[in-house]
């Protein structure tokens, strides 16, 4: 048995969610009262965002509870699981970003973390100035960066602009640059949330070439992703979490495997929203009530010939309450990869109020996907771009596109890429 | 802007890590806050640059540049000396008004400045906050020494009024570094503590203004504190002096101006009081330090 590297036992984090809402006066002189009483309240309020008494409140989550795991020197582990189940409390945990409610974590050898590319950029800055302030932001020393500064800059590709301040940049190039200076920080301990969620295709298989090599060269790899594929490509082994307790751990392919039959109840055809298991915690009242898949025909279904379109339709509850034009999205994802986020926000032009009990009904004509099982990753309601999030459930159902001779040729599509081509040939 | 980059002079390190090899343990806060020396050295790169950082951003993109280094205490002079040296003809300890404010403007400026700036440094880095782990008093003292070149350009200035006046400094000019020290240790421990605060409660960040002007009034910048020994006594100078603010300037101008004996009694009670908010402030912001990421 090699050494462990990273060894974590009982760690629980425990937070508070936003700050409850105030109760409402309707006399003159009970909102006259509460305003005078308002300074003192939100001390309170405020103090309580640190402060737990010993009680369960109702307020207050257990991000992450009882969670113990080893991970061996050299090893590549993956990490899964809902948004909200924990990762990245997990991480923030072991990046010494925020501290433990209760147990401990022994990290051994020099910790590198990747929340975000870039941290600390400075727009005014250059790039090279942003290499070393950025590069000493993540833990290493100037000399560190003077011996690696060409390598840093030459695998960004930015070569060109090096001295020209960053505001000019395309985010593109910005993100190269600071993945590059993440990429050569040569770490014992390498901890990575999602970073691979940015660049271009090229650059991303880049940045996925790099960590195989650092996972290769027998560092220590802790990698949060949601993209199933990269963790089985990457991760030997892989734990998963769920509503913030450690409810897997194997290999890779047995974890994918596991998150996707958990997280979804089979295939459904439509499901009641109102007491969904995945709604994120909030103050409001739940409004969406119920979702259903429909064909072509207007028949509730679960699974959908390749090119059929598929009908959404989302009650919603809203009581007493108008909504002007708000902001509703369907995301649709396979195995973790995001295919299409449905959303009134840009496909809707004109106006509409929702109030009382509504449906919205969306149409998709999903083109030629490859058959398999993909999920309605996530419903939301917002009331306008910058309004927070009224309604938001996570892995709504899954539904299952199925096989059909589009070729007439009696032979079936690869299944191992996203679309089933939708084109024809010809010979001169 | 130059655009090789020179680094600090730093003895010759061994070891290329910075997070020293060996166990990093993770645990729920405990006990008493303590100051991670270690680490605070192993992060002086890290400090260098954003110092940098902070020095190079704040004139781009202006007109005057370097100028409002003198602008800031210049302008704030000529308005003491219409209002105060003119209209309520304060005392200035027998010096032109205009020299006498802006002796003590020069400190003043910049303790007001690392103060506003230092309370802000948390929030206004959040995102830092969240998704990267360093030492978080880097942020606080940061503007301890980015602030530094523009109280030396301001400085630069005095001699010329000082001919101008025909006003010669005393042999104590010598003793201005340790005045320096001792004005940014009170705009560092002042700063740690209004920075940790307004982390949670965003009160101290508008109050931080207010605050600052009080302070302003309440150090002799505007009056000389001989106005106060006349009408209150000489304890109650002594007392007085526990405000660090009142050694700095007043020694400022008995150093530069000759106006009083050197104040040995405030600067020496003021190192005691600056001393104790650096500490405390040092202390208050690591036991407040474990919540940042939870609540910015």
């Amino acid at each position: 048995m090699s050494r462990i590297a990273i060894e974590v036992e009982n760690l629980s984090k425990r937070y508070r969610i936003g700050l409850a809402q105030e109760e409402e006066q309707d006399t003159l002189g009970g909102a006259l009262l509460s305003w005078l009483k308002a300074p003192m309240t939100n001390f309170r309020r405020l103090q309580r965002l640190s402060r737990f008494d010993d009680g369960e409140e109702a307020d207050v989550i257990w991000a992450l509870r009882d969670v113990s795991f080893q991970v061996a020197e050299g090893e590549a582990v993956g990490i899964i699981g809902r948004n909200g189940a924990g990762k990245s409390t997990l991480l923030k945990i072991l990046t010494r970003i925020t501290p433990p409610t209760t147990g401990r974590a022994v990290l051994d050898g020099r910790v590198a973390s990747l929340l975000e590319v870039g941290t600390g950029f400075h727009p005014e800055l250059t790039g090279r100035e942003n290499v070393y302030l950025n590069g000493t932001v993540l833990g290493m020393t100037a000399r560190e960066i003077d011996r690696k500064f060409d390598e840093i800059v030459e695998f960004s590709g930015v070569a060109k602009f090096i001295d020209t301040p960053v505001k000019r940049y395309s985010s593109g190039m910005r993100v190269r640059l600071a993945f590059a200076v993440a990429a050569h920080l040569d770490p014992e301990i390498l901890l990575i949330d999602e970073v691979l969620a940015v660049g271009d295709a090229q650059f991303q298989r880049k940045c996925l070439g790099k960590m195989n090599e650092i996972a290769n060269e027998g560092r220590t790899v802790l990698f949060v992703s949601h993209n199933l594929p990269s963790i089985e490509a990457l991760c030997a082994r892989a734990f998963v979490l769920d509503e913030g307790r450690l409810v897997f751990s194997g290999g890779a392919r047995e974890a994918v495997s596991f998150y996707l039959n958990r997280q979804v109840f089979g295939l459904a055809s439509g499901v009641d929203l109102r007491h969904h298991p995945h709604r994120l915690p909030g103050d409001r009242e739940p409004i969406f009530t119920s979702l259903r898949l429909l064909n072509a025909d207007g028949l509730e279904t679960s699974s959908f010939a390749i090119g059929e379109p598929i009908t959404f339709e989302l009650r919603l509850d809203l009581g007493e309450e108008e909504l002007e034009t708000p902001f509703i999205t369907i995301a649709i994802e396979k195995r973790g990869i995001p295919i299409c986020a449905l959303t009134t926000r840009f496909m809707v032009a004109q106006r509409f109020t929702l109030t009382g009990q509504a449906m919205a009904r969306c149409t998709w004509r999903p083109g030629w996907l490859t058959p398999g099982e993909y999920t309605v990753s996530r419903v939301t309601l917002k009331a306008g771009a910058s309004a927070e999030r009224l309604d938001h459930i996570e892995e709504v159902l899954a539904f299952e596109i199925v096989e059909r001779d589009v070729y007439g040729t009696g032979k079936i599509a690869r299944k191992d890429t996203l679309l089933v081509p939708d084109g024809t040939w010809q010979f001169f | 802007m130059q655009k090789t980059l020179s680094r600090p002079a730093s003895p010759a390190v061994v070891s290329n890590t910075i997070v020293p090899s060996g166990k990093i343990v993770i645990e729920p806060p405990s006990g008493l806050p303590h100051i991670n020396w270690r680490e605070l050295l192993a992060y002086r790169d890290l400090f260098y640059f954003m110092v940098r950082r902070d020095i190079q951003v704040l004139y781009r993109q202006t007109v005057l540049g370097l100028a409002w280094a003198f602008l800031r205490p210049f302008i704030s002079m000529i308005l003491f000396t219409f209002i105060f040296g003119r209209v309520a003809r304060l005392s200035s300890d027998g010096v032109p008004y205009p020299l006498f404010s802006y002796t003590a403007l020069v400190p003043w400026t910049y303790f007001a400045t690392v103060v506003q700036t230092a309370t802000t440094s948390l929030i206004t880095n959040s995102n830092m906050l969240t998704k990267v782990y360093f030492p978080r008093l880097v942020f606080p003292l940061t503007p301890v020494l980015s602030k530094l070149p523009d109280f030396l350009l301001a400085l630069g200035l005095l001699p010329v009024f000082m001919v101008v006046y025909r006003v010669w400094p005393t042999p104590y000019v010598l003793v201005l570094p340790v005045l320096v020290v001792m004005m940014a240790a009170t705009a560092a421990g002042l700063g740690m503590w209004l920075a940790a605060l307004a982390v949670q409660y965003r009160d101290v960040n508008h109050a931080s203004q207010f605050l600052i002007q009080i302070l302003m009034f309440a150090a002799p910048v505007v009056w000389p504190v001989s106005l106060m020994t006349a009408r209150f006594g000489e304890t109650a100078r002594l007392l007085y002096g526990l405000y660090p603010m009142v050694g700095v300037i007043e020694g400022f101008r008995a150093a530069l101006l000759g106006t009083v004996p050197m104040p040995w009694d405030l600067i020496g009670i003021g190192a005691v009081s600056a001393s104790a908010l650096l500490f405390s402030g040092a202390y208050y912001f690591r036991h407040m330090e474990r919540r940042f990421a939870d609540v910015a």
